[in-house]
């Protein structure tokens, strides 16, 4: 690994100022992708921003129907969180299931939306809950925060500060991960709010996280499980690789979603 | 060069290092502590599983920088009088080991799993395990290695 300048800045404003003055910062979270991204020379930044004593990025807060969750909450934390638990329960389910406890213990939910990883589950609760991003310096719409694989509409220098969900009427995810890697081979958020049924699905499209709209229009229709077997998912932009190809990720969606529409409804 | 102080296994360190030195190799070469392995570079394996405040971390997947001022246990610190600790006992027991490449990140993550919950079920002790490969027992024995030496730990 390539030797770069390591700071640990204690506010929002220095870490940014110190992104601001270095030739080719990267921000560091957990760690979790980006070590193993330096490690095989895939970024060979000048400095890493360790956002780890950040004071403005961490703790739970729920008020008003909405879960605010700072950017470096770990996913164990998440998981074990009984605001979370009791707000959105389908969100702790999720962060208890990313990778395993070692992961768990250093990754947060900051990284892995920067990061935006195809296969990630943090995408598909954003998008499923119609969830807001904050950053250093405004608020992005789930809708227009996911720009493809790998992509999100952050500008350099810019740092997710929290995630600001709404508590739907009910909601549940389930995923079927990759036995090697434990992503998302096909993941699915189902979220019952007054505006509608929201359905996101990750691991499975080639831009990243979308909404299943075939599913939606039917679980508006009637949100129980076994009608979705007479639905038919498309195929089109879904991914095929050595893992699954694209009639096996369809199936998987519909197969998933009837199985988050089921813990919704509470019958697991 | 950073300079970090920090406790491994009880004793207070305090030395320079890169900022891209890794935990693990600060833990292996710096202190010489090899019990700690390395057995992937894709963070995928767990031979690495070391404490860091009480928590099982990859100690491959961390800067030696980002444990400035924390607390860290290795395989070391378990058996700090060279007798084996209950844990690594029910290993020896069980035959939860084959080459023993993996060992020391299963107890390490074992001991973490077993101080959360001190009566875990089997299926909560293979979800827990989730982080950690052994390419040569099957599992079957470090399942129940982990049961017994929880039980041990309990009394
Ligand atoms: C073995 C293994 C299994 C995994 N399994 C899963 C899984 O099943 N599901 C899943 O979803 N994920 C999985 N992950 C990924 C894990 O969830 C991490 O959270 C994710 O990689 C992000 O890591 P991090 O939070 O440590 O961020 P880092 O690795 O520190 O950062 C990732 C990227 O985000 C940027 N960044 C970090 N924080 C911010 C911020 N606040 N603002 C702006 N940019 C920022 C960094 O610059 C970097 O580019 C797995 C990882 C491993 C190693
Ligand atoms: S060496 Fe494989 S996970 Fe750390
Ligand atoms: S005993 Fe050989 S890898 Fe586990």
């Amino acid at each position: 690994m390539e030797d770069f300048t390591y700071s640990r800045p204690a506010s929002l404003s220095d870490a940014v100022a110190v992104h601001g003055n270095a030739d080719d910062a990267m921000y560091m979270a957990g760690g979790q992708t980006l070590i193993p991204v330096l490690k095989q020379g895939l970024a060979m930044p000048t400095d890493v921003i360790d956002l780890g004593a950040v004071w403005q990025l961490d703790g739970i807060a729920v008020s008003g129907g909405t879960v605010t969750i700072g950017a470096m909450t770990r996913h164990a934390v998440v998981a074990a969180s009984n605001d979370v638990g009791r707000a959105i329960p389908a969100l702790a389910t999720l962060a208890g299931g990313i990778g395993d406890a070692q992961v768990r213990n250093r990754g947060t939910i900051g990284g892995s939306l920067a990061n935006n990883d195809p296969s990630a589950d943090y995408p598909a609760a954003v998008l499923g809950l119609n969830a807001t991003v904050v950053t250093d310096r405004r608020e992005l719409a789930a809708g227009g925060y996911f720009d493809g694989m790998f992509a999100t509409s952050l500008e350099p220098g810019e740092i997710i500060t929290a995630v600001k969900f709404p508590v739907p009427e009910k909601a549940g995810y389930a995923k079927f991960p990759n036995p090697a890697s434990r992503y998302a081979l096909v993941g699915v958020f189902v979220a019952k709010t007054a505006s509608g049924v929201r359905v996101a699905a990750t691991g499975a499209g080639q831009d990243g996280v979308f909404r299943v709209t075939v599913l939606e229009d039917a679980l508006n229709d009637d949100f129980r499980a076994a009608p979705l077997r007479d639905v038919t998912i498309p195929e089109d932009n879904l991914m095929t690789d050595m893992h699954a190809d694209a009639a096996y990720r369809a199936h998987l969606i519909g197969v998933m979603t009837a199985r988050a529409v089921a813990r919704a409804n509470g019958r697991d | 060069m950073p300079e970090i102080s920090l406790t491994v296994n009880g004793e207070q360190i305090t030395k320079s290092v890169e900022g891209r030195t890794l935990l693990v190799e600060f833990i292996r070469e710096t202190l010489k502590l090899t019990g700690t392995h390395i057995g992937c570079d894709t963070s995928q394996c767990g031979a690495c599983t070391v404490h860091l405040n009480g928590k099982a971390v990859k100690s491959c997947t961390m800067l030696a920088v980002q444990a400035d001022g924390a607390e860290i246990t290795t395989i070391e610190g378990l058996a700090p009088d060279g007798r084996l600790n209950p844990m690594q006992q029910a290993f020896k027991d069980h035959h939860g080991l084959q080459c023993g490449f993996c060992t020391p990140g299963m107890i390490m993550r074992a001991m973490a799993l077993v101080a959360e919950n001190p009566e875990p079920t089997e299926t909560e002790v293979r979800h827990g395990l989730e982080g950690n490969i052994c390419r040569c027992t099957g599992y079957q024995n470090i399942v129940a290695a982990v049961l017994d030496g929880a039980k041990a730990l309990r009394s």
